[in-house]
């Protein structure tokens, strides 16, 4: 904390001085909002990212700042507390009135500062991986969406693997729901009766994983290959990788790939009996590029501590960031429409290698890495796929593959190609 | 905008009238009167802009937990059941308002897009389009059966007061029948709560699961600022606060008082006296439930999103502790607690309370305020049993009656106003 | 010394590449030039695709070829980038730059040929569809090794991905071997074998029936695409025939109206349907001023003005008619839909459903008793949270709001532990008293601070120990943050006691069951047959009798607090053992735990052992009903428990006489 207050007293006095310098058309400081908890059940895996961001800042800072402004971090915590989430990116846009906002985690999260972020005309960078079938005006989505994420991992899974019979196992909220619905009707599409995809949700923190675990062994009977798409959550993890290991599920025999478990999450664990099993991500921390080893390296200066992990939301807000960061240097103001429009087209490399692009749909084209988990605990990426652009609506099923997004032609992000209107302007919450 | 400070002629008229016995309740609904002419005048909707439009929700809000705690102490500090359920009471209200609001703002979206199509939407189109937008992210398009009166406004104000009050007069009916009591019910009603979100937590519940009803601040066919329309809930708030609490305070006077206060001290007694201990505890426990899910039904749309995880059984507990700091048996010690836990703890996991450095060590509050508050609450159980309102037994120069170490029953930190007037 | 090092280390640079350019096309070895022949595939690796280069290094009969697929599946084998060549490595530790270096070995002839940077070679990742593709092609090689291990490893790799020529090769092995394991797992794979590949059908049918009361997940993967059955259509009866496996009717559960016709008109036996987007755009089509046939558009807003509309389009002859749902099933009548199995012989068809039909039974009687195994196992884990609180709460009558974060406490306990001695057996032996001694000492602590002053206020204690739980909870997240912490079990831990391949339960469940047993013994024993049980006996039924007897009832109060939370931490162990060790971990179980002491009748160890017992078995077959939704079979436990209440509201063994009255 002390090292943050430090930060921010830095950027504060200095922005005192570059406010007299700047002759352009903003308020110094640029002040930017970061909207992450800091307490609650989510505070660990946001608690880095707000890092992330106060590091971001802190370098963007020494570059100069932007637009001859020192860059101010305005660090509010909404508890993992979902209406606290709307109240608090209320308190950011009006009473600190920032000029940016990173930040959020669950999808219950945005939705809650959704409706305030639309109504007050904000900007918010959402980094983590979700279920789609959303485009908000004022939201860049820097994580995954289900087609940069789920749908080539199933493909690994098809063609790589040759898996004939899967089983989704998910943490009963929306993005395991939503996914899954998805992957089902994808996988219907490819050929896989109904009947050999087998579906079970599971309560946060589910730890009794037996009875699961053998009934996925037991769909093997019929002479399919198996295979497991996880998109259990957090804790739970830990004891279904446990029990995995102790029924002597070989990855070779029923190959799991998670969507939520990454370099942060096999932390919790003895990885020693998970050798082999996969996950899919934008980006793993084991990426070999000049640019991930400099990026960890800062990562390590500024949090103090080499045995500290980075994973994908974090190079979601690295791209993120730096995306806002040109843009503004483009527009030539932080106004928030100004800025929107210069963020279409916007370009920057990956941290994995390649370059990532934003959509006029919001979202981002990245490529798509599938990473074998190793007895160390890290990845060992063994398939990237060339840059996939995000979707914003699914192709897979009936009702949003008549959807588009595109907030540069059709200014409109649900746009229905059948009727040829624009069903709403600010979204479904 | 706050007629109830207007609201003398209310209660038994042959004797004196009922604020005339109770000034307390006369101060308190003039305290609330100043204050939310005070707040108006310094809001941003309507007055000098002092107070920002986030913290008038803020205590908008604030006004609504204090409604369900004054509820809470009726049914606990009078009662003496320590019912680890009433926040669900206040959730359902909260889910009962919000299906209205959700359904109606999708409507007028849909009926929207759909006007400029080359065929008239057909009533079916336009459900099925409303299903998709609300249940798509739940991976759903049509409307679980629970969604059949969402269209209706009246029927769901009804829903806000029936729901809650039809499960918690079930519940109550099977629980007190069987002569479940202490903490067996408090245990039984914290299994109510758990099974409740748990339900809810499911997306196959047909509520939108763990994301819950969300844009509930967006009023439908309301244009007005979120400035205007913040005052507007502070107002209904503050309405129904003081309404609440001249109900409670009504209700807890007179006989009807007297015997709930008896069963609180000794069950039993009242029993052999030839009352229906279990038609009274009905009653409260009912009443209570309708009143919260009321505070509900005004607190959400101010939130702007419902969901399971306000109904965990921590809530619940959270609302016992306001309650127990605030000082039970009265029902201005439930409305301070309330506003002064929540407030207190809004400043310190708000991220803006200042961080004390030790030298070897900083305290960040954000990470050692739920430590502070859990021995708080302690230290108040064992030493001031009788909460924040024992200052004003203090000011009164009330005191507990010395019965040379008999009994009291089993709530110490009750209080008895009519023994601590002897 | 780091100059010299520096200088080393560019002369090595500079000489490598001149190395690599020198080896001329020619001068490759035979193996790498079959490697080059295939680089292409190779390098994109994916099992699409690598067949052929699988294939031919196999097949090539090279002395090279084995190692060479032996490590690339190991990906010890690398590319280096600049020329293509491919080679084994090894790890040479850093430049003086800090770079990572690479020992390179040739791959014909294995004899080490320099040290390059890693940077500059891109190592063979096959994933693990290509490895079991190497594995399948390495059998020939494999099965003949003299090494124990390679030969198993060579079995597993047939179990995944088994080929026809895989049964010549097992047979032609399958004498010699000498390993009694090892050849009764061959002689298993070529019974499995011959069902798959077998060249006639009575060696096939007399390998099934050679499997009688077999229930292996191998074997019904055998036999079950033998008996698969492919939809069809045929016109007027269904043909008789060994091969019909059943007929079905339209409108049935098995095949739905809307399911035959889509199969009608995949046919093309039937028209297909206008749906209601397609009626849409005809309607749109077609409207003339404003109207549709004569109707005012306007009035277009009820699917019946549409349908009508759309019948006056077909009497105009605008547009084709779509089937009526009447005219659906007159079509679907006229068909009969039947399945027939797809396999060739029906004689080996018929002898895999008798083996089939014989072993369905089996494994749902065997499925039963896994089921029961583990809901035995759950009742166990709900039964040692509760042990600690059946105490407290059951002898005692404090609600202890905390027990969860004994638990929890004790959990941690173990991790930390786990942290400073490395070993896990020992650590667990360490960690199980330690935990006992932290908890114990926890909760006489809480007792002697604060529950002592409200032995008489019920209510209050439950907020009191509220206060407790909150604040230790808070205090684990700011210690060991929120993110769950490793608790691993020693190796004699892991792995599962397998009964067969339907049945079988972890290792570390079967000790969490025995740690519940050993807990109830010693329960009972402390209670019944000493000293301080007796005491702890007369202090609950009489505290003031006992005080006049000689007992000091503080004393006991406080140890028997102990104990209660003292076990809790012991509990905490075996849960973290299994599952995630989380600030949250005692807040999973104190709802439950309240739920197992009240529904097995307070103050009575049976009673909870009772309880544990039925919410275990009640949780799981709930599962068992509705598997795709575990939050599901958890809200209707929670609301049987709730009715159950109500009906025995002191529990299934309820206290009889004075001692209820305590």
């Amino acid at each position: 904390m002390s090292k943050f207050t430090k930060a921010l007293l830095g950027a504060t006095a200095a922005a005192a001085f570059a406010s007299h310098a700047s002759a352009q058309d903003v308020a110094c400081p640029i002040k930017v909002g970061v909207l992450h908890s800091l307490s609650g059940t989510m505070a660990i895996s946001e608690t880095t990212l707000k890092d992330t961001m106060l590091m971001l800042v802190e370098q963007q800072n020494a570059k100069g700042g932007v637009l001859g402004c020192e860059l101010e971090a305005v660090v509010v915590d909404p508890a993992s507390d979902w209406p606290l989430f709307a109240e608090k990116a209320r308190e950011l846009l009006t009473v600190h009135e920032v000029d940016v906002m990173f930040g959020n985690w669950t999808s219950v999260s945005r939705k809650s500062v959704l409706p305030v972020i639309e109504e007050l005309n904000g900007l918010l960078f959402y980094p983590v991986q979700y279920e789609g079938e959303e485009s908000s005006k004022n939201v860049f989505y820097t994580g995954a969406a289900p087609n940069q994420q789920a749908i080539p991992a199933v493909d690994y899974f098809l063609e790589e693997l040759g898996v004939e019979k899967f089983a989704l196992l998910g943490t009963d909220y929306v993005y395991p729901r939503t996914t899954n619905n998805i992957l089902e009707s994808y996988l219907q599409d490819k050929g896989i009766a109904a009947e050999d995809i087998f579906v079970n949700y599971t309560p946060f923190g589910h730890s009794d994983w037996a009875t699961i675990v053998a009934d996925v062994k037991e769909l093997a009977a019929d002479g399919s290959q198996v295979g497991v798409i996880s998109t259990i959550n957090g804790d739970a993890n830990v004891g279904f990788y446990k029990e995995l290991a102790a029924a002597g599920i070989d990855a070779a025999d029923i190959p799991v790939v998670a969507f939520s478990v990454g370099e942060e999450e096999l932390s919790g664990l003895d990885t020693s009996n998970l050798v082999g099993h996969l996950a899919a991500w934008n980006y793993f921390m084991s990426a070999d590029t000049d640019a991930n080893e400099e990026f960890i390296a800062a990562w390590h200066e500024f949090i103090g501590d080499d045995s500290r992990v980075t994973n994908d939301p974090m190079e979601a807000h690295y791209i993120g960031f730096n995306m806002w960061v040109n843009a503004v240097e483009a527009a030539g103001t932080t106004d928030v429409d100004a800025v929107r429009e210069n963020m279409w087209g916007q370009e920057f490399p990956n941290l994995t290698g390649g370059t990532a692009v934003m959509g006029v749909n919001h979202h981002l084209s990245k490529p798509v890495l599938i990473g074998e988990i190793l007895a160390d605990g890290q990845f060992d990426i063994i398939s990237e796929t060339d840059p996939v652009p995000g979707d914003a609506w699914t192709d897979f099923l009936p009702e949003s593959a008549v959807l588009v997004s595109d907030w540069k032609d059709l200014e409109c992000g649900m746009y229905n190609t059948e009727t040829e209107t624009c069903v709403q302007i600010e979204s479904n919450y | 905008m706050t007629a109830t400070t207007t609201n003398p002629a209310f209660g038994p008229g042959r004797r004196k009238p009922f604020v005339m016995r109770n000034p307390s309740v006369l101060v308190f609904l003039a305290c609330l009167a100043i204050f939310t002419v005070g707040v108006t005048i310094l809001s941003e909707g309507f007055g000098i802009g002092v107070i920002s439009t986030s913290f008038i929700k803020t205590l908008g809000k604030t006004l609504c937990l204090c409604l369900i705690a004054v509820a809470m102490d009726v049914v606990w500090g009078y009662t003496g059941i320590l019912s680890l359920g009433h926040f669900a009471f206040f959730g359902l209200g909260g889910y009962a308002i919000g299906m209205w609001l959700m359904y109606e703002r999708t409507r007028l979206i849909v009926a929207e897009s759909m006007s400029n199509a080359a065929l008239p939407p057909t009533p079916e189109e336009i459900s099925s389009g409303i299903a998709t937008q609300i249940f798509g992210v739940v991976g759903a398009s049509e409307f679980p059966p629970i969604w059949a009166f969402a269209h209706s406004l009246p029927l769901q104000l009804l829903a806000v007061v029936l729901v809650p009050g039809l499960l918690a007069l079930v519940f109550g009916w099977l629980a007190f029948r069987s002569r479940v009591t202490g903490v067996y019910l408090s245990i039984l009603t914290q299994a109510m709560t758990l099974a409740l979100s748990l339900y809810l937590f499911q997306n196959d519940s047909g509520l939108r699961g763990n994301n819950g009803l969300s844009g509930l601040q967006n009023l439908p066919g309301v244009t007005a600022s979120q400035d205007i329309v913040s005052m507007w809930f502070l107002w209904a708030s503050a309405f129904a606060l003081g309404a609440g609490y001249l109900l409670c305070a009504w209700v807890v006077s007179g006989k009807f008082g007297s015997v709930i206060r008896g069963i609180r001290d000794d069950e039993a007694r009242v029993r052999f006296l030839g009352y229906s201990v279990e038609g009274y505890k009905l009653f409260v426990f009912t009443f209570t439930a309708v009143i919260a899910g009321i505070a509900g039904a005004l607190y959400y749309p101010q939130a702007g999103i419902i969901n399971p995880a306000e109904i965990a059984p921590i809530a619940s507990i959270y609302l016992a502790v306001w309650v127990a700091i605030g000082g039970r048996g009265r029902l201005y010690g439930a409305v301070i607690g309330a506003a002064f836990v929540s407030l207190v703890s809004t400043y310190f996991t708000g991220g803006q309370a200042p961080s004390i450095n030790l030298g070897f060590y900083t305290i960040n509050w954000v990470d050692w305020w739920l430590i502070l508050l859990g021995l708080t609450f302690v230290l108040v159980t064992l030493f001031f049993p009788k909460g924040i309102g024992g200052l004003f037994d203090l000011i009164t120069d009330r005191r507990s009656p010395d019965r040379h170490g008999a009994d009291l029953g089993p709530d110490q930190g009750a209080l008895r106003e009519k023994e601590a007037e002897e | 010394m780091t100059r010299l090092l520096r200088l080393l280390a560019a002369c090595l640079f500079a000489l490598l590449p001149a190395a690599a350019m020198a080896q001329d096309t020619d001068d490759l070895s035979e193996i790498q030039a079959l490697l080059q022949e295939h680089r292409e595939i190779i390098e994109k690796s994916s099992r699409r695709t690598i067949g052929p280069a699988i294939d031919a290094i196999a097949a090539s009969g090279l002395p090279a070829a084995q190692d060479v697929l032996e490590r690339w599946q190991a990906r010890e084998m690398w590319q280096r980038t600049d020329d293509g060549l491919f080679f084994f490595t090894e790890e040479a530790g850093e430049d003086a730059n800090g770079e990572d270096l690479l020992t390179l070995f040739d791959i014909a002839t294995g004899e080490e040929v320099g040290t390059v940077l890693e940077d500059d070679m891109d190592q063979l990742k096959p994933n693990s569809g290509i490895r079991a593709m190497m594995g399948a092609a390495l059998v020939r090689f494999q099965l003949t090794d003299p090494n124990d291990r390679v030969r198993n490893r060579a079995l597993t790799a047939i179990e995944r991905d088994a080929q026809d020529s895989h049964l010549a090769t097992l047979r032609s092995v399958i004498a010699e071997e000498t390993n009694p394991a090892i050849a009764a797992r061959m002689a298993r794979l070529e019974r499995l074998l011959t069902i798959r590949f077998g060249e006639d059908d009575a060696e096939r049918i007399e390998a099934i029936e050679s499997f009688s009361g077999d229930l292996g997940v191998d074997l019904r993967a055998t036999l079950n695409p033998l008996v698969q059955t492919e939809l069809r259509v045929a016109e007027g009866e269904a043909p008789e025939g060994e091969d019909v496996a059943r007929v079905l009717r339209p409108g049935s559960e098995a095949l739905s109206k809307a399911d035959a016709y889509t199969l009608l008109v995949r046919e093309e036996l039937a028209p297909p349907l206008i749906s209601g987007d397609d009626q849409k755009a005809a309607l749109v089509a077609n409207i003339i001023d404003g109207q549709v046939a004569g109707i005012q558009v306007a009035d277009l807003n009820t699917d019946d003005a549409r349908d009508l509309a759309y019948a006056e389009l077909v009497r105009q002859g605008a547009v084709e008619a779509a089937a009526t749902e009447d005219e659906i099933d007159e079509i679907i009548d006229g068909y009969a839909f039947y399945e027939v199995y797809t396999a060739t012989s029906p004689e080996v068809v018929a002898a895999a459903l008798g083996a089939l039909r014989s072993i369905d039974t089996k494994v749902a009687v065997n499925q039963f008793l896994d089921l029961t195994l583990d809901a035995l196992s759950l009742a166990s884990i709900y039964f040692l949270a509760a042990i600690g609180l059946a105490i407290t709460f059951g002898v005692m009558r404090v609600i202890n709001m905390a027990h969860g974060e004994f638990i929890m406490m004790g959990a941690y306990t173990g991790y930390v532990v786990q942290q400073i001695i490395p070993n896990y057996t020992a650590s667990i032996a360490v960690a199980i008293p330690l935990a006992f001694v932290v908890t114990f000492a926890a909760g006489v602590a809480m007792e002697r601070l604060v529950i002592r002053w409200l032995y008489h206020r019920p209510l209050e204690t439950l907020l009191a120990t509220f206060g407790i739980s909150i604040a230790l909870q808070q205090l684990a997240k700011n210690i060991f943050g929120t993110q769950a912490r490793p608790l691993t079990s020693p190796d004699w831990l892991g792995g599962a006691l397998v009964f067969n391949d339907v049945v079988s339960i972890s290792y570390i469940r079967v000790a969490i069951f025995v740690l519940a047993l050993i807990f109830l013994g010693v329960f009972l024993f402390i209670m019944n047959r000493t000293r301080v049980g007796l005491e702890v006996r007369a202090v609950t039924q009489n505290p003031r009798m006992a005080a006049s007897m000689g007992i000091n009832p503080d004393k006991i109060n406080m140890l028997t607090f102990g104990l209660g939370s003292g076990i809790a931490g012991i509990a905490g162990v075996a849960i973290g053992l299994y599952a995630q060790v989380t600030s949250e971990l005692g807040q999973g179980y104190i709802v439950q735990s309240f739920m197992t002491v009240v529904v097995g009748g307070v103050g009575n160890i049976w009673g909870t052992l009772l309880g544990a017992t039925l919410i275990g078995f009640l949780q799981k077959f709930i599962e068992w009903f509705n598997p795709s939704n575990t939050l599901a079979a958890q809200t209707y436990m929670i609301i049987f428990i709730i009715i159950f209440i109500q009906f025995r509201p002191r529990g299934l063994i309820a206290l009889k006489g004075r001692a209820a009255e305590a």
